[in-house]
């Protein structure tokens, strides 16, 4: 099986990952996801999906097997580089991570501060993207007094707000009733269709089937199908994504202007 | 920049907690020993300066010097008129014999016995402050007359003072050595706990593509803040702590108590001190800060 690594967001070939001695909880991962695809990651708890999301976030090494993220192989990749690459990844976590010390607007403002943009255009942008999300009422809110839907939309913010490229969200809309996870779906769609490649892991059976994107299948740590939902008859093993939206198209949403740091 | 807010949550974690008093502690004990090098080097310069001024003359007794006065001596008198003539002598005395007698009763006890000795003659000699000549140049003069004089020029002393000195400065240089290890060692310690505690925080940093020196500077901009205020706090104990030891010192009122004040010099060093510890708190925090992160992926 060859990939072309230019074409793809994020390519895993033969990817394997242990916990320090443990068994394998992932293995021979193959799959690569291409330019403003949308994927839904599912299977059951305990299948691998966080380890998986952990992998591409780089929050971890893989045990064997080839990472490849926006055509640089990760092994090969200098540390130094990395957090350029992070920063073309927005992060959605399963338990939010968001530092309760700070206020949304701070919380949200976090990945421009690292990434070194002007305070006053951090203003103008957080402010915009609080709108967008319902939290311009939240503004300077410290984060427990946020209900938890409101915590997760602060942590959608937080995680879209550089413009990334690729979003990886895990279980986004685990703490929030069926109409604020559509709503929040729907908010990525439109990420999506501005040409960010997303990849979302969720439990959530409605909304895979209303959304209609293909699924990646993870059981036992083995990728076991990718399910397009517009054909599922014809599982593949192979997880290659149709596109959904032109590659080279560039988000915009809200004129943030994070500057997009290509690694080099 | 620099002193830029914070991503990190501060409230109390050790940082915060133990470095200010630590810190300020060390700084405390580092001005006492600082102090004490200056002083002693002050006190033994006092100390060279008032012996290296003066002299002794002594000449050796005759055979039929018991009982004659030593201003009668002709060897005591011909020494004198040559001490006197020479420019760099401000004074020159002989010790007269009811003052050796007084000094030598303690011992000998009384007048008869020590009228019946041979005792040496002296003279005590007083340079000039600018005076060039020293002891061996003025034994070399009074040779020339008087060849049974020797000169005292408390060499021996002295150089049993510089060696005590230069071992008790040295003790000091240790102390104030150690006293900057132990900062380090606390910082170090306090710097991984506070890491510890803010783990999650600086993980999510990291994640979103925060650069190692962005977390660190942060580390070192708290602990540079956390020290000054310790080191100030410290060093202001230090000066109280000195102004009453100089205090007490100065009502001792003894010779052997030189009077040390301490100059423009001496008060800079010790108002650099909690900068200089301030400095080692910020790059041992920033370093054990990046040394840790590289851990990371």
């Amino acid at each position: 099986m060859t990939f072309d690594a230019n074409d793809s967001i994020i390519r895993f070939e033969n990817v394997g990952l242990r916990y320090g001695l443990g068994p394998e909880v992932l293995q021979d991962i193959t799959f690569e996801l291409l330019p403003a695809s949308f994927h839904f990651l599912v299977g059951p708890s305990g299948a691998g999906k966080s380890s998986l999301l952990r992998l591409m976030y780089l929050a971890l090494k893989p045990s064997r097997g080839l990472i490849s993220l926006f055509g640089r192989d990760i092994a090969t990749t200098p540390r130094n580089d990395l957090p350029a690459l992070r920063r073309r990844i927005g992060v959605v976590f399963q338990e939010f991570r968001l530092l309760n010390h700070l206020t949304t607007f701070d919380n949200v403002a976090l990945p421009l501060r690292v990434a070194g943009v002007r305070e006053s255009d951090i203003e103008r942008h957080v402010h915009e993207l609080l709108a967008w999300v319902g939290l311009k009422d939240h503004v300077g809110a410290r984060l427990p007094t946020l209900s938890g839907g409101q915590q997760q939309r602060v942590a959608i913010a937080r995680a879209v707000i550089t413009r990334p490229q690729l979003i990886l969200a895990d279980e986004p809309t685990g703490n929030v009733d069926d109409r604020m996870a559509m709503r929040l779906m729907h908010l990525f769609e439109e990420l999506n269709k501005l040409g960010t490649t997303l990849l979302i892991a969720t439990h959530n059976e409605t909304i895979v089937r209303r959304l209609g994107h293909p699924c990646l299948h993870l059981e036992d740590g083995r990728l076991v199908k990718v399910v397009s939902n517009e054909a599922s008859s014809k599982a593949e093993t192979k997880a290659t994504s149709k596109r959904t939206a032109p590659r080279s198209r560039v988000s915009t949403f809200g004129g943030a202007s994070a500057p997009r740091q290509d690694s080099r | 920049m620099f002193w830029q807010r914070t991503d990190l949550p501060v409230d109390s974690d050790s940082l915060g907690r133990f470095l200010p008093g630590l810190v300020a502690f060390m700084v405390y004990l580092a001005a006492l020993a600082l102090a004490g090098v200056m002083a002693l080097v002050e006190a033994t310069a006092a100390w060279q300066a008032d012996v290296s001024s003066t002299m002794t003359v002594q000449i050796a007794p005759g055979p039929d010097d018991a009982g004659l006065p030593a201003a009668e001596d002709s060897r005591v008198q011909s020494a004198l008129a040559l001490l006197k003539r020479l420019p760099d002598v401000a004074r020159a005395d002989v010790v007269g014999d009811d003052t050796m007698t007084a000094l030598l009763e303690p011992w000998l006890g009384g007048l008869d016995a020590v009228e019946e000795l041979p005792l040496p003659r002296l003279i005590d000699v007083e340079l000039k402050p600018d005076a060039e000549i020293d002891g061996r140049g003025l034994a070399e003069l009074l040779a020339t007359e008087v060849p049974e004089a020797t000169v005292d020029d408390h060499r021996v002393w002295l150089d049993r003072l510089a060696r005590l000195a230069r071992a008790i400065g040295g003790l000091a240089v240790t102390v104030l050595v150690v006293i900057g290890a132990i900062t380090v060692a606390i910082v170090i310690f306090t710097t991984r706990t506070t890491l510890a505690i803010h783990r999650g925080a600086i993980e999510v940093l990291h994640l979103i593509g925060a650069q190692d020196a962005y977390v660190a500077d942060q580390f070192a901009r708290r602990a540079l803040v956390l020290a000054l205020k310790g080191g100030l706090i410290g060093l202001a104990l230090a000066v109280s702590s000195l102004l009453g030891l100089g205090y007490l010192a100065a009502r001792i009122e003894s010779e052997l108590v030189p009077d040390v004040t301490f100059g423009a010099l001496q008060w800079t060093a010790l108002l650099v001190l909690p900068l200089v510890v301030a400095a080692i708190a910020t790059l041992t925090a920033r370093g054990t800060v990046i040394r840790a992160l590289a851990k990371m992926l």
